[in-house]
């Protein structure tokens, strides 16, 4: 595990993750606005992409933004009971925790997909989740997603879906 | 600067703008640079950086080069959608394109204004405005929807915001439901004596207003009565209020108070919530005489008829050809629909009892401003004559400031209030007792119209003021009944030991305890401390991020009066300005079904939150209600089939943006 290093001494070359943080429109996103008005520095590594509510993260947003290079995923939505939409954040929950497994039999680190509750008005809890997540990613490495053999790459494609 | 017209993909002509915002992110973010990379873009056929993007010249730049160069979309790369997507989306709509053929890119708040090195800051930049031009390909043209609005406004409590917000919807022909869970209207306002810096009397400027409420034929008021239930969207609210059994029929009592002079309690054992539980009032009780409405209230938890089922019932003897009063009244809920809803639900002041080295409620001669605010009036407990609890007069009095504001361990926000109230309290004390009174501050704050005026009168008439917070407060080692209280004179770099007959404190105030399941009920957010959040802090200020519901007044944060006031009209031409304009536009995010791919499994319809997806038997297929989808997208994605869709966000879109802020060199 490379060490971190923080400061001007810092290694030019340190790794840096590539984050891609779907949040919703009425808590998380918010918050990243918030964090902004209010000049709270954080890690450069994430990149928002916006959707009305955490419920609208389609499983494969997950797994498209991994196999397309990203070295974590972060779901910003709002508090259990806060919900913009009444419910959406207790599904993606659900879906969530399902996907979370799923991906760490893929071989992918529990710490590289993360879910966070941040509502409009925590810009530092916003912050302190970046930060923290862009620390355990780095640590952990680059994504190196399995390449499968010969074999189980043509048992993939027999079961594929057209 | 313009690419060659090769550039162009499938007919897709797109123009992207950067913006600098002065220095705001063209201080962080190389704007050449992502203006430059954006050029090479497929489908990109001019690519500018601009100063002020939400200019007028900006949006002109926008409208010029739809023309000019025929472009079909067009991708701003600012401030956050959530400040000028609308802004832009008028400026393309201006230059003839659908505003949905549009996409913003936020790189000033999640970008420049958040990181710290130019380089990392500028990559990031580029990759969310790669996303977007990759994203805004598959953009469509989509029509906004029209809500109607109905006419009927809720305003949530019953204090000086909620009356004149009220009154000003009412005036305007508007029906309003005032709530308010207190047996009066009038809230802390009516508690008060004068009003700072004037020195109105607070009763003789609210009572009018109160009684006005009572009268206006467009207003129904619930006293004694909570919202439990909000449903429904911004026109059409559906809300359920609990009315609690106050066991008077209130369309038959009159006020005539008879029935609390008959009670068989001949004097008052109960702590009596209106003057703070310096006095004591009946089982039967009106709060104070300008109660509104004139209505009395029966306490079951005191009432010996509820307890024994014993009692004499004089109380209903004396209204017997009224028959007003009725001991099995029931809680009943009354279910109403109202096109938006106007929250007024004040503060709580700070329990000083948190702050045991005050003394409050060990020792008898410690009040709370509020409690001498009930002192000095004169339907308090004393009539308005100010006596320590012993009977005698105080002449010395300490106030102490900041208590529960601009403290670590307990709030740290200034309440904005108490100096003023203090002075204003000060000068009625020394007016009504002759006392000195001796003012600790940490900071005299009057920043308000004529209130260092008012400063400096109370100052000149002799009132006398220690900079320096008090630390303790203990009995005088004389034993005479006096309070010594010591502080540190940072004027005078000295500790002091002042004896007085009386202390005040000059509590703070907080959210109400309950803030945070109100503004659950009402889907709205809190900030830290529980106060509700405006839309903007300057150009919303009574606005929240649901539409057709407004705050104002002091449940969004600290205020004195005139600012309450002022807020709770502008909430209410706010209010206006929707219901007037009949309908309100609301996002084209629906979800729909693709009716070829739908193969009736049935998923979305028990996931959508709002019963918008029902199942058609005829075709097997399932269907979405436009007017019932609020655009969460979550049917979209539990989708099997790939059927169900969401405007604005299509699968298509955001995986492109996906691919977008991940595809880099």
């Amino acid at each position: 595990m490379p060490e971190t290093t923080t400061g001007p001494e810092a290694a030019p070359e340190q790794f840096e993750p590539r984050i891609v943080a779907f949040f919703c429109n009425w808590c998380t996103y918010l918050a990243a606005d918030l964090a902004g008005t209010t000049r709270l520095k954080y890690a450069p590594n994430i990149r928002v992409v916006r959707v009305m509510c955490s419920g609208r993260i389609d499983p494969q947003f997950v797994l498209d933004a991994f196999a397309m290079g990203a070295d974590g995923v972060l779901i910003g939505g709002c508090h259990p009971g806060d919900c913009h939409y009444e419910s959406g954040n207790y599904k993606t929950l659900r879906r969530f925790h399902l996907l979370h497994r799923t991906l760490q039999e893929l071989g992918i680190e529990a710490e590289r997909f993360r879910l966070e509750w941040i509502s409009a008005s925590e810009a530092e809890p916003l912050r302190l989740a970046v930060n923290d997540m862009v620390e355990k990613v780095r640590a952990l490495g680059p994504l190196q997603l399995k390449v499968p053999d010969e074999q189980s790459a043509e048992e993939t494609e027999e079961v594929a879906v057209p | 600067m313009s690419a060659p017209e090769h550039s162009a993909e499938n007919g897709v002509r797109i123009g992207v703008y950067v913006c600098h915002c002065g220095t705001n992110i063209a201080g962080m973010v190389d704007v050449r640079a992502v203006t430059e990379r954006a050029l090479a873009l497929p489908g990109v056929v001019v690519s500018r950086d601009y100063r002020y993007m939400c200019s007028d010249p900006g949006q002109e730049l926008i409208k010029q080069d739809i023309k000019d160069h025929g472009l079909n979309r067009i991708v701003v790369a600012s401030c956050s959608p959530h400040l000028h997507e609308k802004t832009f989306r008028g400026a393309v709509a201006a230059g003839g394109l659908n505003p949905f053929q549009f996409q913003m890119v936020n790189i000033r708040e999640h970008a420049s204004w958040v990181h710290t090195d130019r380089a990392a800051a500028t990559r990031k930049a580029t990759d969310l405005l790669r996303a977007a031009v990759r994203r805004v390909r598959y953009h469509k043209p989509l029509e906004t929807r029209r809500v109607p609005v109905r006419e009927e406004v809720l305003v949530v409590g019953g204090g000086i915001a909620g009356i004149h917000a009220a009154l000003t919807l009412a005036d305007a022909g508007k029906h309003v439901y005032l709530v308010e869970r207190e047996p009066t209207i009038g809230g802390h306002m009516a508690m008060f004596d004068k009003t700072f810096p004037t020195l109105d009397c607070a009763a003789c400027i609210l009572t009018p207003k109160m009684t006005a409420v009572k009268a206006h034929k467009n207003i129904t008021l619930w006293s004694y009565s909570e919202v439990t239930e909000v449903g429904g969207y911004v026109g059409n609210f559906k809300v359920k209020v609990k009315r609690k059994p106050r066991y008077v029929i209130e369309d038959a009592c009159i006020g005539c108070l008879e029935c609390i002079e008959a009670c068989i309690y001949k004097t008052g054992r109960w702590d009596d919530e209106f003057n703070l539980g310096m006095s004591k009032r009946k089982p039967i009780y009106i709060p104070f005489p300008q109660a509104i409405p004139q209505i009395v209230t029966i306490d079951a938890e005191a009432c010996i008829d509820f307890k024994s089922g014993k009692c004499k019932k004089t109380c209903i003897e004396v209204c017997a050809d009224r028959n007003a009063i009725d001991l099995k009244q029931k809680e009943r809920v009354e279910e109403i629909e109202v096109g938006t809803i106007l929250l007024a639900t004040g503060f709580k002041v700070f329990d000083a009892k948190r702050l045991p080295y005050y003394g409050y409620g060990v020792y008898p001669n410690v009040y709370t401003a509020l409690e001498v605010e009930r002192l000095l009036n004169a339907s308090g407990p004393t009539a308005g004559e100010v006596v320590l609890r012993d009977g005698k007069t105080p002449r010395t009095v300490g106030i102490i400031h900041c208590i529960g504001s601009r403290d670590e361990h307990t709030n740290k926000h200034c309440s904005r209030v108490c100096c003023m109230y203090s002075l204003k309290l000060a000068h009625l004390l020394k007016e009504r007792t002759g006392a000195e009174v001796y003012n600790f501050y940490i900071d005299m704050r009057t920043p308000g119209k004529a209130f260092e005026e008012f400063y400096n009168r109370v100052a000149e008439e002799g009132t006398h003021f220690i900079r320096g917070k008090v630390a303790d407060v203990y009995p005088a080692p004389e034993n005479d009944g006096r309070l010594v209280l010591q502080a540190e004179d940072t004027l005078l770099g000295k500790v002091r030991r002042l004896p007085v007959d009386m202390v005040v404190l000059a509590v703070g105030m907080e959210a109400q305890a309950d803030a945070e399941a109100v503004r659950r009920m009402f889907n709205i957010t809190c900030a830290t401390g529980g106060w509700f959040t405006e839309r903007h802090p300057k150009l919303a200020p009574v606005s929240t991020f649901t539409d057709g519901i407004w705050i104002a007044g002091a449940c969004q944060g600290p205020k004195d009066i005139p600012d309450t006031v002022a807020q709770a009209g502008a909430a209410a031409g706010e209010a206006l300005s929707l219901i007037n304009a009949g309908h309100i536009e609301l996002e084209p995010n629906t979800a729909y079904i693709v009716e070829d791919d739908c193969c009736g499994c049935k998923t979305c319809v028990a996931m959508c939150p709002y019963s918008a997806i029902s199942f058609v038997e005829a075709n097997g297929k399932a269907e979405v209600n436009e007017v019932l989808c609020k655009g969460c997208g979550t049917c979209v994605s539990v989708c099997p089939s790939g059927s169900a869709r969401q405007n604005l966000y299509e699968d298509d879109e955001i995986y492109e943006e996906i691919g977008g802020v991940l595809a880099y060199a």
